[in-house]
């Protein structure tokens, strides 16, 4: 990576690190996962699943709202603080600002990622009940939250923080149900009606790709090749979606 | 050498729902000498902060073209020997003085093994040593522009940008603001800077740019500027004869001595060629020194008469003029700059 991105994504784990958000959402994620314990006393039989669900459901929504929460401010927001003004006038490409600030939420995201996964696991070696699926589709998450992150970014590009949140939250919902446009299409009598949603179905996120949750939660395997798929979906998605915002914010004047 | 070239350089805005066009920047055409302190001076609105984004490609120019030593001014290789201040410096605010200039050696590309004295001895320069640990959100204004300013200059920049520099700042911060841009011209350094500031345009800079309503109204050396009109003379006379003189306004009267002001040449004449008998006496004519304030205030009050004649269009409805580089000013048919003024009212 060269040095100005690192620069750039160094400066950007520091602002969140330093930032109370962060400890606000790793706290309540870290106390719900614990909760998990608490919620499977209240069933009848199945309280290894519901820990296990429970623990990657919080994961994932905590992953997804220091995505969404740090990742729609992260270039808006320098702009209308207008730190933007000194960085850009030093030899960096605007790309390079772009990418640094991707990069730094990423390793965020990791720190984050790995402290819930290791609250997560030694619950689950507490209760005898660790398995190996549970890290792959925590793996999985962890490339969704990459996902999102780009989207967010993309969006903080080109628009102000509510607006990049409401349609970065507004894509995590309909990447997850883009399976019903197949519903649709079914029955959809009209061609070009159905050519439209096998265009949105290309064209947005499909995060079902990334969850695995029910499959290990049940003890289903999780085939290398849909490690594989869900890879590849992440570097050809998210790189078009990075260069995207690169070039959207190459060409946004600094008013 | 020009160090930062502007060549018919404009700049317009819309409004979100409007699709009238207004001019920020009009025909704006001037050079930055290797070396020089040149100040950009202006109203509050004039333009200045403007043609800074444009030169460090924070804003891009409509037309025109922009070029730092030779390069176009929107590739980042250009701004690879600029440091720049912007006005009311907003930082991140969660870093410590060390921290933050650090950030900025390494986006300089400042390798490690020199970064750590490079950073030290900035803070130094910049009088923040013993503030190295604090973060600047404890920062006092004054701090602030002294921790910007590091920034600005720890890769030792060739051409150094401020934007209102003394802006808001105690007697003792402009000072030290002024003394650092001296030393910048003495270690070699090409300062650009605006300000509306004009006592220390006057006593810091080698040549100006004046911009008003986003057209450049002249360049050139302070002393070029406001020499050769004079608005008036004040004549002191040995007047006995205690009437009032033939020409001119009696501003003070001591025993027989008086001080009168004349506005023209012909009644200077007029008023001296009188003192031939009865004891008058000319004790001394001083003319009054034109300011760069009186001139940029002249300059405004007829933009803003030109304004309501020009037909609707903001900031340079009407004609303007632009300098060439070596500061000499030629202007267009209808230029409107002060050295053809001044020629025109030499002839």
């Amino acid at each position: 990576m060269p040095g100005r991105i690192l620069a750039i994504a160094l400066n950007t784990f520091r602002e969140a690190i330093r930032n109370r958000i962060l400890y606000l959402l790793l706290v309540f994620a870290v106390a719900l996962i614990l909760c998990a314990q608490a919620v499977s006393l209240m069933t009848v039989g199945s309280e290894e699943k519901i820990i296990k669900d429970f623990g990657l459901a919080t994961i994932d929504i905590f992953g997804v709202l220091t995505s969404v929460l740090l990742g729609i401010g992260l270039v808006s927001r320098e702009i209308e603080r207008r730190t933007v003004y000194v960085l850009l006038a030093k030899p960096i490409h605007r790309a390079e600002f772009v990418l640094g600030k991707y990069f730094g939420l990423v390793l965020t995201l990791l720190v984050n990622t790995a402290v819930m996964t290791a609250w997560f696991f030694g619950l689950l070696v507490a209760k005898g009940i660790a398995d190996a699926g549970l890290a792959k589709a925590i793996v999985l998450l962890f490339l969704q939250f990459l996902l999102i992150t780009a989207l967010a970014i993309l969006f903080s590009c080109m628009s102000n923080p509510i607006i990049s949140c409401i349609l970065t939250l507004a894509l995590y919902v309909i990447g997850h149900l883009l399976w019903s446009f197949d519903l649709l299409k079914a029955r959809l009598t009209s061609a070009t009606a159905r050519a439209i949603c096998t265009v949105f179905q290309a064209v947005l996120p499909n995060l079902s790709h990334f969850d695995v949750k029910g499959q290990v939660v049940h003890g289903l395997p999780v085939s290398a090749g849909d490690m594989a798929f869900a890879f590849g979906y992440l570097a050809l998605y998210g790189t078009a979606i990075l260069l995207l915002a690169c070039a959207i914010f190459q060409r946004r004047e600094m008013q | 050498m020009a160090v930062l070239e502007l060549d018919s350089v404009s700049k317009s805005y819309r409004t979100h729902l409007s699709l009238r066009k207004y001019w920020i920047l009009r025909d704006l055409s001037f050079a930055v000498r290797e070396g020089e302190i040149f100040g950009f001076i202006g109203t509050n609105g004039a333009g200045k902060t403007t043609t800074i984004k444009l030169a460090l490609g924070l804003l891009f120019p409509d037309n025109g073209t922009i070029r730092i030593f030779g390069a176009d001014a929107a590739r980042p290789a250009a701004r690879r020997r600029v440091g720049f201040l912007p006005e009311n410096p907003y930082f991140y605010d969660y870093l410590t003085g060390y921290e933050f200039l650090d950030f900025h050696a390494r986006l300089h590309g400042i390798p490690a093994a020199g970064r750590r004295r490079r950073v030290t001895a900035m803070l130094e320069r910049v009088g923040l040593g013993n503030r190295a640990d604090r973060q600047l959100r404890h920062f006092s204004k004054g701090m602030l522009q002294r921790i910007g300013l590091g920034q600005a200059l720890i890769d030792e920049p060739a051409l150094v940008i401020l934007d209102e520099p003394m802006s808001g700042l105690d007697p003792i911060g402009r000072r030290d603001v002024r003394d650092l841009i001296l030393d910048l011209k003495a270690r070699g350094s090409t300062v650009f800077f605006s300000t509306h500031i004009l006592s220390d345009t006057e006593l810091l800079c080698d040549r100006v740019g004046m911009l008003v309503k986003g057209c450049l109204k002249a360049v050139g050396r302070v002393e070029d500027l406001v020499r050769g009109e004079t608005p008036f003379w004040e004549v002191t006379l040995r007047w006995p004869s205690g009437g009032p003189p033939p020409c001119g306004r009696v501003v003070s009267r001591h025993e027989d001595e008086i001080l009168v002001r004349v506005e023209s040449q012909h009644d200077l004449h007029r008023l001296v060629s009188t003192l031939n008998g009865g004891g008058a006496r000319l004790l001394s004519v001083t003319p009054a020194r034109q300011s760069l304030e009186d001139l940029l205030v002249r300059e405004v009050r007829r933009a803003d008469g030109g304004e309501k004649d020009a037909d609707g269009e903001e900031h340079g409805g009407e004609g303007h003029g632009a300098d060439e580089p070596d500061g000499a000013p030629t202007g267009t048919a209808e230029s409107d700059t002060v050295g053809e003024r001044r020629a025109a009212d030499a002839r």
